[in-house]
């Protein structure tokens, strides 16, 4: 399922990534682009060093070698707080919340970047600081309305169910109007209804705010139904980089990862 | 020089009775998790039930009239203090299975101040002299033939901390039931989920401890009488366990050495110029050092976080 | 049926986020706050005043700072008594070497200083987390405490090595020294107290108290989505201090009067600050006060049951009131970790029913 959008130059770039863990190499010479507005795709199987390239990204990881290079910075490795004020968000595999506080409280936190007053107007509140939160809790409402989960606003994220927990992670991550969202398995856990929203809101996300998303994801269907280019990892070595149609026809691609093609063709 | 030697020798010794403490923090730890604030208050516990049972002047002699032998005495404390180990496990460890490591500490402070307000009642809280027949004095023959000034006491209690860490090693690495503890410290529920009955372990480990506490209390309190100055040694075992490394036996003998030798050594030398008592913190300092360069001690497990 | 909110909407985001949503709430604290500051000190005798008032709001001035490190940040701190030392003994030096200062003043800059030492030893925050960070705490606590023995001219070189404070006076009324009027002694504190409390209810619920709370539940998503660790967690020292600073300013100047480093300050009062935190609830303005309250009065009631009514000796009413502190904190850990807090909480929502079951 194609649809129209502008697709613009390289915002990502990935160059010659290698990644070891004492001796263990997680990332060998990886490089691939990533273009402005678009749905990118990172698939693979288990271990195949997915997350360790996003986390590369975020700067959660320092690589050994290799750049990258987001909005014509180039470098190694950045802190990750300083990853996030370039623009850079993102959800994670195993729910990162912040447990203690609301839903509202933890999107809160996702504009934290953009609120700047100072120790003494937060002290006094009235006045400037207040001012501040109103208007950025006002900008956290669109998100929320757009994510539909305003019933649950003031419930502490822990007692929440898993799917309206990765919901509150997305309207998290989209709080901090990134340039670039990487997405760590999405999906995971959900059933078709609740996968059916998710993919929902990804398109919305790309559709009405032109953010680019990078995802890692294992379901098939979703990753040929939504990416625009995919990149395949296996054992830390990347196999294949193209359109879907191309990835999913590549031989290599199927001995390591889809197996033997099957017959699903509807789109 | 000799002086130097001195000095080194006792902060050895002085090291040799934090490690001996600092033993029963490393097993709970290894196989609960939590660092047991109240491991002081079980040594000095330890330390006045067993005056009880042996003395002339306890609640033992005058409810039967007569007082155990020194053996006897030690075997009773011994049950004593599996019983206390059995109701910290029954009334506290039960329902905090799965916390945070700081809840479960600040609860063995509870513990510490409920076990050292019940000694206080109990047995009073004048300083009792413990003699179970360990040499006393220095050592005649290292004062004669090299002119050192060393307490025979120190000494036993260096075999018997050496012996103590042989036995638990030994104890940890090649037992079924150390390999239990193991996997008990490194995820509570995992080990439910493999059959390990968590209950059973707790009351054997911290019944291990507590024997520990027992060594530890007896050795103390030869040197200088069961005092409650005794359940404030947890506070110095910490540096200890930072030196060491919370999980290691051997380090904790290291780390107690070190402690010991460099408290000694900075008093003496670099006490002077600025009045004296560096001990009450010079400790600290040097685990605040450890802990900046290498958090996880000499001999600890590194800590790693993924996401 | 007295306490719902049925009928009471928010239009506006600003009143979603007060601090009282509820009317009945604002005008209960209201009538606290005039009661406490307008009848109370009209009754107060000395008695009241030292042996509970001032000792209630110090305790819960440091345990508010306190609360800001280790219920909102989540830093564990063993170094409270210490850093209610630093705000005690800055103040002493600032009030005698310079005599015409303002007493306001000396205080808060007695809190600044103290602010600054504990962004020093607030720096390894950085590289050790939870328990590990409690022990450097604990050395802050011993060096502190020896630093304040030991070198004279902290104490001005008294030959007893106690600091004692001199009388002091704010708007024409003495607040500190033996002279002064236990009312004015409680106004000056409950003054500080009540500021305090508004100005940290306003961090905690901003974007600074997100942000320490977002390092206490899960420090490294913290730092992915953009939250400097280390200016947070410095933030939170430097409030933290500030306000135990305070606190150990007022302890010594308006309760104590003079002060020895190793009775007053030592580890046993950061204990006692701790507890206060747990039973009262960590992350929660109110447990603040609801521990102090409850660890003032508690030697007080054992003394009166134990000593006064049942006639034991005061040396056993003490051990069993420790041996009570140990159980309660192991009973509320086990409980309800969120302490009298969120026991009050829970409290509220059965009154919203009240009188009716269902």
């Amino acid at each position: 399922m194609a649809h129209e959008r502008n697709i613009g130059d390289t915002i990502l770039s990935v160059d010659q990534i290698s990644l070891s863990f004492g001796g263990v190499k997680a990332l060998s010479n990886i490089s691939f682009a990533v273009k402005e507005h678009e749905v990118f795709a990172i698939i693979g199987p288990n271990g195949a060093g997915k997350s360790s390239m996003l986390n590369c990204i975020n700067g959660f990881y320092h690589p050994q070698e290799g750049t990258i290079t987001f909005k014509g910075n180039t470098r190694r490795q950045v802190r990750p707080s300083e990853a996030a004020r370039q623009g850079i968000a993102r959800t994670f595999q195993n729910i990162a919340l912040f447990n203690g506080m609301s839903t509202l409280d933890n999107i809160m936190t996702g504009r934290n970047t953009k609120m700047n007053k100072g120790i003494f107007w937060q002290a006094l509140r009235f006045g400037p600081a207040e001012k501040e939160e109103m208007e950025h809790r006002a900008v956290v409402e669109r998100v929320i309305d757009f994510l539909e989960i305003e019933a649950i606003r003031k419930t502490a994220v822990g007692t929440l169910p898993y799917g309206l927990q990765k919901r509150v992670e997305l309207g998290r991550a989209l709080a901090a109007e990134p340039d670039l969202l990487l997405l760590d398995e999405p999906m995971a856990g959900m059933n078709l209804e609740e996968k059916q929203d998710m993919c929902r809101f990804i398109l919305d996300v790309n559709d009405e705010f032109g953010t680019t998303i990078v995802l890692i994801e294992h379901d098939m269907g979703v990753v040929m139904d939504i990416s625009d280019r995919v990149v395949v990892l296996d054992y830390g070595k990347k196999l294949a980089e193209g359109t879907p149609d191309e990835v999913r026809t590549n031989q290599d691609v199927i001995d390591a990862y889809l197996g033997v093609s099957h017959d699903d063709e509807e789109a | 020089m000799l002086f130097l030697l001195e000095t080194v020798i006792s902060g050895l010794m002085a090291g040799v009775m934090y490690a001996l403490v600092a033993l029963g923090f490393v097993l709970i730890f290894k196989a609960s998790g939590i660092f047991n604030f109240a491991q002081g208050v079980f040594a000095l516990f330890a330390g006045l039930a067993l005056y009880d049972f042996i003395a002339t002047d306890g609640w033992f002699y005058e409810l039967f009239g007569f007082a155990l032998p020194v053996w006897l005495g030690i075997i009773a404390t011994m049950g004593v203090m599996i019983i206390v180990a059995w109701l910290v496990e029954f009334l506290v460890l039960r329902h905090l299975v799965n916390q945070e490591p700081i809840i479960l500490f600040m609860s063995t402070i509870g513990l510490a101040y409920f076990l050292e307000g019940l000694g206080d009642i109990l047995f009073g809280s004048d300083v009792k002299p413990l003699d179970i027949g360990l040499p006393q004095g220095a050592s005649d023959y290292l004062l004669d033939n090299f002119n050192l000034y060393v307490e025979k006491l120190e000494v036993v209690a260096a075999v018997v901390a050496a012996v103590l860490v042989v036995v638990l090693a030994i104890f940890f690495q090649k037992t079924r039931i150390g390999r239990a503890l193991r996997a008990v410290a490194d995820d509570h529920q995992a080990a439910l989920s493999v059959g390990i009955s968590l209950r059973t372990i707790w009351v054997i480990v911290w019944s291990v401890s507590g024997f520990v506490a027992l060594v530890a209390g007896v050795m103390w309190g030869s040197k200088s009488g069961i005092q409650f100055s005794l359940s404030l040694i947890a506070l110095k075992a910490l540096p200890v366990l930072i030196l060491g490394g919370f999980t290691s036996v051997p380090g904790a003998i290291i780390g107690g050495l070190i402690i010991g030798v460099g408290e000694k050594v900075a008093e003496v030398f670099a006490g002077p110029y600025v009045g004296g008592a560096i001990e009450n913190w010079f400790a600290y300092v040097l685990a605040l050092g450890f802990l900046l360069i290498r958090p996880q001690g000499l001999f600890g497990e590194k800590i790693i976080e993924r996401v | 049926m007295f306490y719902r909110e049925a009928g009471q909407f928010k239009t506006s985001y600003k009143a979603d986020q007060a601090i009282f949503t509820i009317t009945q709430d604002k005008f209960f604290v209201g009538l606290v706050l005039i009661v406490a500051f307008c009848v109370v000190p009209i009754f107060i005798n000395d008695y009241w005043a030292n042996a509970i008032l001032i000792q209630f709001l110090v305790y819960a001035l440091a345990a508010l700072g306190l609360n800001i490190l280790t219920g909102y940040c989540g830093q564990v701190s063993l170094g409270t008594g210490g850093f209610m030392a630093v705000g005690a003994y800055a103040s002493y030096k600032l009030v005698t070497s310079f005599p015409e200062m303002n007493f306001v003043l000396a205080i808060l800059l007695s809190g600044g200083i103290t602010a600054a030492v504990g962004v020093v030893f607030g720096l390894p925050s950085l590289r050790i987390k939870g328990f590990y960070l409690a022990v450097a705490t604990l050395a802050a606590q011993f060096f502190l405490v020896w630093l304040f023995n030991k070198v004279g001219w902290f104490f001005n070189y008294s030959p007893t090595g106690m600091i004692v404070s001199p009388p002091r006076e704010m708007f024409g009324f003495l607040v500190t020294g033996p002279e002064a009027h236990p009312g004015a002694r409680y106004l000056f504190c409950l003054t500080f107290v009540a500021i305090f409390a508004l100005a940290a209810k306003n961090l905690v619920r901003g974007r600074v108290g997100r942000s320490w709370m977002a390092i206490r539940d899960m420090d490294i998503a913290a730092e992915l989505i953009g939250i400097r660790p280390l200016e947070a967690k410095l933030t939170a020292f430097a409030v933290s201090s500030f306000y135990i600073g305070v606190a150990g300013a007022l302890y010594f100047n308006v309760w104590l009067g003079t002060a020895e480093p190793t009775e007053a300050f030592d580890i046993n009062q950061s204990f006692f600050v701790l507890f206060i935190v747990i039973i009262g609830g960590l992350g929660s303005i109110l447990g603040s006060f609801l521990g102090a309250a409850f660890m003032v009065l508690i030697p007080i009631l054992m003394k009166n049951i134990m000593v006064d009514g049942f006639g034991f000796a005061v040396g056993a009413a003490k051990h069993a009131e420790v041996m009570l502190l140990g159980t309660l904190i192991i009973l509320f850990l086990i409980v309800e970790p969120h302490g009298l807090a969120r026991l009050w909480e829970i409290l509220k929502e059965k009154l919203r029913k009240w009188p009716f079951p269902y």
